[in-house]
């Protein structure tokens, strides 16, 4: 049976780039590991020997020429930004190098 | 509603008729809109000047002999995860409640090049996950037949919207029943198409290996009209398919003499409702009535769908969502001087997503992480394959697998919402349709002794939702089940 801890929920947080509270992080230990808990039947299944299904269908054919399109211009790309320079066509965030 | 006609089959040829305006029409249902959204909370936006532009744009078209299109003067609801250009999209979600997209989604942009207008953006659950409409930043929808109880969801604001009246067409997504419940839950009708069959460009993606969206309306002829606009090929999606596309309307012969019905009764009879299973059961007696052969068939593995489901499609949102960065769009935190740009992510990600979302993120992160990839998601994927082999045996020997859509009639809001595990199990019919990419369709078979509605599922084989379409709209011929609530 899968059990959460504290630990293990911090670790994914950190992972999935989730800043959890601690009533947000207790609340995961309990309801993940009941989920997990439940999922693990599908591990009683003997799926020896059977392909993963990567797509539902195989065969389709999905190369195409790489040709040049229209695409947004930099003011429409920038439009719904938290922080831009419109002028010099940057997203802006927190300083990275010190 | 007034006496201008209500399905979009009729409102089209009224309109082309010049029996009714475009414009008359627009403002009939956006009446419709404002009267029944305090109650309904159906829609996150409501664009009436855009809406009465294009109508007017559209008789305008009429008054000038142009030729119009298959859909034009039809108002349509849009479902809020699906972008439209310069139209506030949020997937009702707080990390995105001031997005306006630059572009559409291909299935809005062709609803609006065949003449169709676009009234407004409906309410769902966040990032389209959840089955009762209530993880929404925006607050519940609740069920035009009872209003104590959930739409269904994620895509409840559509099926609301239809069911009153808001609109004779809405578009869903479904990833593990999320028109098809909703759409049972509302008394319409919802068809989720094969995967690939309708284009994904311009979705907000959640699970891309079982999102695909689909039409929701009172009508199957309604279904068929709107997936002749909506279906084919697009480039702009990969995973979109070249096999041609049918006149789905010439589907609907009203006949369904000689359809192999299969019916997997082990499945259907475990944890089912009373009055559910007994309109099901009269369901299937009115097919074989009206001509259908009923089979028994078997699903083995069809009662793993909820854990291989929860599986992978939170393996795939983790990724999906991992795009929400606060940078090029999206909420982001207030920033005290010397936040780093790791906290910018993680703080904005916290304030932004939800409760279930946060949840899924999770779960998917754990089971894709390292040490635990194979326990989880390749396994969940091999049963996919099982699954797969189920129903290509079934379909030997039928041309359609019957279930109910949902094992209960429409939920009372906040039943289930603690315990996400209980709000899981509920969609135990509709996950295999998305796991295994089949098209299936749900219609409506009746009501319990409470007056809520009960849906009848069809799932078909791959790219035949023609045939669905067909013993669809010839079990409505054959039941007439009032589809427009009164709210």
């Amino acid at each position: 049976m899968s059990s959460l801890s504290l630990e293990d929920v911090e670790r994914i947080a950190a992972l999935a780039r989730l800043e959890l509270t601690a009533d947000e992080k207790h609340l995961f230990v309990r309801q993940l590991t009941d989920i997990l808990t439940y999922a693990e039947q599908v591990q009683r299944i003997d799926t020896s020997g059977i392909a993963a299904t990567a797509h539902v269908h195989p065969d389709q054919r999905v190369e195409r020429e790489d040709e040049p399109r229209p695409s947004l211009g930099v003011a429409a790309a920038l439009a719904n930004a938290p922080d831009a320079d419109a002028d010099a066509g940057l997203f802006k965030v927190p300083r990275v190098i010190g | 509603m007034s006496t201008l006609p209500h399905t979009a089959r009729a409102i089209r040829d009224a309109v082309a008729a010049g029996e009714v305006t475009a414009v008359e029409v627009c403002q009939a249902h956006l009446d419709r809109v404002v009267a029944t959204n305090p109650s309904l909370n159906a829609f996150n936006t409501v664009c009436a000047e855009r809406a009465l532009a294009a109508a007017a744009a559209v008789d305008a078209r009429r008054a000038a002999g142009d030729v119009l299109g298959p859909l034009a003067g039809v108002p349509v609801a849009i479902k809020d995860n699906l972008c439209t250009n310069g139209l506030r999209t949020t997937a009702s979600s707080k990390i995105l409640d001031t997005f306006v997209p630059p572009y559409d989604a291909t299935v809005t942009a062709r609803l609006e090049a065949a003449g169709a207008i676009v009234v407004g953006k409906t309410n769902c659950d966040e990032f389209a996950m959840g089955s009762s409409n209530e993880n929404s930043a925006f607050g519940p929808v609740k069920n035009p037949w009872a209003l104590d109880r959930t739409p269904g969801g994620s895509s409840g604001g559509s099926a609301a919207a239809v069911a009153a009246g808001c609109a004779p067409i809405a578009l869903g997504s479904d990833t593990g029943g999320s028109i098809r419940q909703p759409a049972s839950f509302c008394g319409i009708v919802g068809l989720k198409p094969t995967y690939g069959r309708v284009s994904r460009y311009g979705l907000l993606a959640f699970a891309s290996s079982l999102d695909q969206v689909g039409p929701m309306t009172r009508t199957a002829a309604d279904a068929a009209l709107t997936m002749n606009v909506i279906a084919g090929y697009d480039r702009a999606d990969a995973t979109s398919s070249a096999s041609a596309v049918p006149d789905f309307t010439a589907a609907l012969t009203g006949d369904v003499k000689g359809l192999r019905v299969g019916v997997p009764r082990a499945f259907v009879s475990n944890g089912v409702d009373a009055p559910v299973l007994e309109a099901f059961d009269r369901a299937i007696a009115t097919l074989k009535d009206a001509g259908a052969t009923v089979v028994d068939v078997e699903l083995p593995n069809a009662p793993s769908g909820i854990p291989v489901y929860y599986l992978v499609c939170t393996a795939e949102a983790s990724s999906n969502l991992a795009r929400y960065d606060a940078v090029r769009y999206g909420h982001r935190t207030t920033l005290a001087p010397g936040d780093t740009l790791q906290t910018m992510y993680e703080r904005s990600r916290d304030e932004g997503f939800g409760p279930e979302v946060k949840r899924r993120i999770m779960l998917g992160t754990y089971v894709l992480s390292a040490g635990y990839y194979d326990a989880y998601y390749l396994k969940a994927q091999q049963v996919r394959t099982l699954l797969r082999r189920d129903y290509d045996e079934a379909f030997r020997s039928v041309d359609v697998v019957a279930m109910p859509t949902s094992p209960t009639p429409p939920f009372t809001l906040g039943e289930k919402t603690d315990d996400p595990l209980q709000m899981y199990l509920t969609d135990i019919f509709t996950v295999s349709a998305n796991l295994v990419g089949l098209p299936a369709i749900s219609i409506p078979c009746g009501f319990d002794a409470h007056r809520l509605p009960i849906g009848l599922q069809l799932t078909g084989r791959m790219f035949d939702e023609a045939t669905l379409l067909r013993a669809a709209d010839a079990y409505e011929r054959a039941t007439q089940w009032p589809t427009l609530a009164s709210v």
